[in-house]
């Protein structure tokens, strides 16, 4: 059904020669290829696995079926977000039911050879892809992350491929690994947009929101941003909200992310059909990402969607000095991975928050999983894809506003807005 | 190519392969993309998406119409839960090449052997079936990347007698 080319490794993969496991494995990337019409596959040089989040006997019966077929990843792996904390024990309110399927899926995976990384932040991790590497990530942040701010190269991968993938390592030569794919589509032009509004990461949370709803799945080029206040996090903010709105998997932004500081100069980059952001329209995304009104009584802050940064942890310490104890009836979470966790507290950052009342969670995160406690019913967050999804996942009402919008309300017990933030 | 081997084709509509099987059931025409993964509920085949125009209607033992599904590609998981729980759709025809909806499947047929055709259609036979909505539908998918759908009523009135599509 396509005329796939296969080298003699990769038919030795698909007929057996390479075990049962990555035959299976094989049958599924060569299946794909013909989906998306690729005439040859390419080889990767890592994978990060979304996997292992449990959504049903399907996808542990095929993790089991692989590594009871003696499968294992050949290519360095990453796993994303699990559906339990294991160094929390008894914070995910998961009924046994679906706990002991959960947990056995997070086994089937390590047994695979993949690291037990669980964070859908891979690109915090100390190993993490370079400009140019064919990569199989899934986790629609994580993608675009990779494609953008590290200008490796990955399609939206996502469950069951992800592992194929690993295992083969190989993928399909088709969408985003081809370098004519990667090109803009559109150009959103933010030389409106002042300096000091862009000093908060909510406020690039909007943005990507903004970006998302512009964009759909084409590929946004940002101008007029002063490169210097584009940092890791905030980009990390605008991709994973571009993600939640729209199908974003690849931006540029001019003077920032390696592709187009590569293309300078190109003029099919600088003839691009182009739209204005203004101030209005992040205020605008701001309110779209708010289903509960001002001021009003606050259960709980979410803070590490996606996973806290070791930097992220020195800014809300920094944000701490001189705040009270968080309010008792105000739970602040905070949702990170084991491996910035540990580089965060050795450097005396996560104290702050947990004398002040915060709880930490990893492995998982807030919105994918039963953590939040019944009573917890409003919910501020400075992440715009925590905004986008836990209203539908958890039923709750949320509040979207900046790290110190939260802090303020997380003190006050009630939500507390600084307009003077958003102008 | 037509399916000159149905019986009583009259709406006879041809498109390709994505994953090969067979299937037939009503045709559920989705008005709107949707996402399997919080929009449909894993163990009843329901549409649970609060914003979707279909809400509350079952995606069990349908031929589903869409364009592509949206949002998360945990919806692949979802789909294979479906098929494995038999709740899932006869079948699928797509305008897109959507690798989310053919992985589930995909992996399904893996697993179980349950093979759940996912056929990609050209936009005007998927608009002229999109007009078909409830009408039973029989697919079938080679593993050669032919496909074809046949209806089991006669077209309504207005609609060309027979469909020739590329393959």
């Amino acid at each position: 059904m396509t005329d796939l080319a296969l080298t003699g490794e990769e038919r030795a993969m698909l007929d057996g020669g390479r075990g049962p496991g990555t035959a299976m494995a094989m049958r599924m990337v060569v299946a794909l290829a013909g989906v998306l019409g690729a005439e040859r596959l390419i080889p990767i040089t890592g994978a990060h696995i979304d996997s292992c989040l449990y959504h049903g006997q399907a996808g542990l019966d095929f993790a089991q079926r692989l590594a009871g077929l003696g499968a294992a990843v050949a290519v360095p792996t990453t796993l994303n977000v699990s559906s339990l904390d294991l160094m929390h024990p008894g914070l995910v309110r998961l009924p046994p039911a679906d706990a002991v399927p959960a947990r056995a899926l997070m086994d089937a995976y390590r047994a695979l050879g993949a690291r037990a990384t669980w964070t859908c932040a891979p690109y915090q991790l100390a190993q993490r892809p370079a400009l140019g590497e064919d990569i199989a990530w899934a986790e629609s942040n994580a993608i675009v992350f990779a494609n953008s701010v590290l200008g490796a190269r990955t399609e939206r991968y996502g469950d069951f491929i992800d592992i194929c993938a690993a295992i083969t390592g190989r993928v399909p030569h088709a969408g985003l690994h081809l370098p004519e794919h990667r090109v803009p589509t559109l150009e959103l032009d933010c030389s409106a947009l002042p300096a000091a509004l862009l000093a908060e990461e909510a406020v690039w949370a909007a943005l990507g929101d903004v970006v998302g709803r512009r964009s759909g799945t084409g590929i946004p080029l940002l101008t007029g941003i002063d490169p210097a206040v584009a940092d890791e996090d905030r980009l990390k903010a605008l991709g994973a909200t571009a993600a939640s709105s729209g199908g974003v998997a690849l931006f540029h932004v001019a003077g920032v992310t390696p592709e187009a500081a590569a293309a300078a100069g190109d003029p099919v980059w600088s003839a691009l059909p182009a739209a204005a952001v203004t101030t209005g329209m992040l205020r605008a995304a701001r309110d779209e990402l708010s289903t509960a009104g001002p001021s009003a009584p606050l259960d709980a802050v979410a803070l590490g969607t996606p996973h806290f940064s070791v930097r992220e942890f020195g800014k809300l310490a920094a944000a701490l000095e001189g705040r009270p104890a968080f309010h008792p009836g105000c739970t602040v979470w905070i949702n990170t991975s084991r491996e910035v966790l540990a580089q965060a507290r050795e450097a005396g950052l996560v104290q702050p928050a947990e004398e002040r009342g915060a709880r930490i969670v990893v492995d998982t995160c807030t919105y994918i999983t039963p953590i939040l406690g019944p009573e917890e019913r409003t919910v501020m967050t400075p992440s715009g894809k925590w905004a986008w999804y836990a209203p539908m996942n958890l039923g709750v009402d949320v509040v979207f506003g900046t790290l110190s919008e939260c802090l303020d309300s997380a003190c006050a017990g009630k939500v507390v807005r600084d307009d003077g933030q958003w102008n | 190519m037509t399916d000159s081997g149905t019986e009583g084709g009259p709406a006879d509509f041809a498109g390709r392969t994505l994953c090969p099987g067979g299937g037939s059931g009503a045709l559920l025409v989705l008005s709107e993309p949707l996402s399997f993964w919080g929009g449909t509920d894993r163990k009843t085949g329901l549409i649970i998406d609060a914003h979707h125009p279909q809400h509350g209607g079952s995606l069990a033992g349908r031929v589903l119409v869409m364009d592509a599904s949206r949002g998360s590609s945990s919806s692949s998981s979802v789909l294979a839960e479906q098929i494995r729980a038999g709740v899932g759709p006869a079948a699928v025809l797509l305008t897109a090449r959507d690798a989310i909806v053919a992985l589930g499947a995909l992996a399904a047929a893996e697993l179980y052997g349950t093979h759940v055709p996912v056929v990609l259609l050209d936009a005007g036979a998927s608009s002229r079936l999109g007009r078909r909505n409830g009408v039973t539908a029989t697919v079938r998918a080679g593993a050669d990347g032919r496909a074809g759908v046949v209806l089991d009523q006669a077209p309504a009135a207005g609609l060309p007698p027979r469909s020739r599509e590329p393959a």
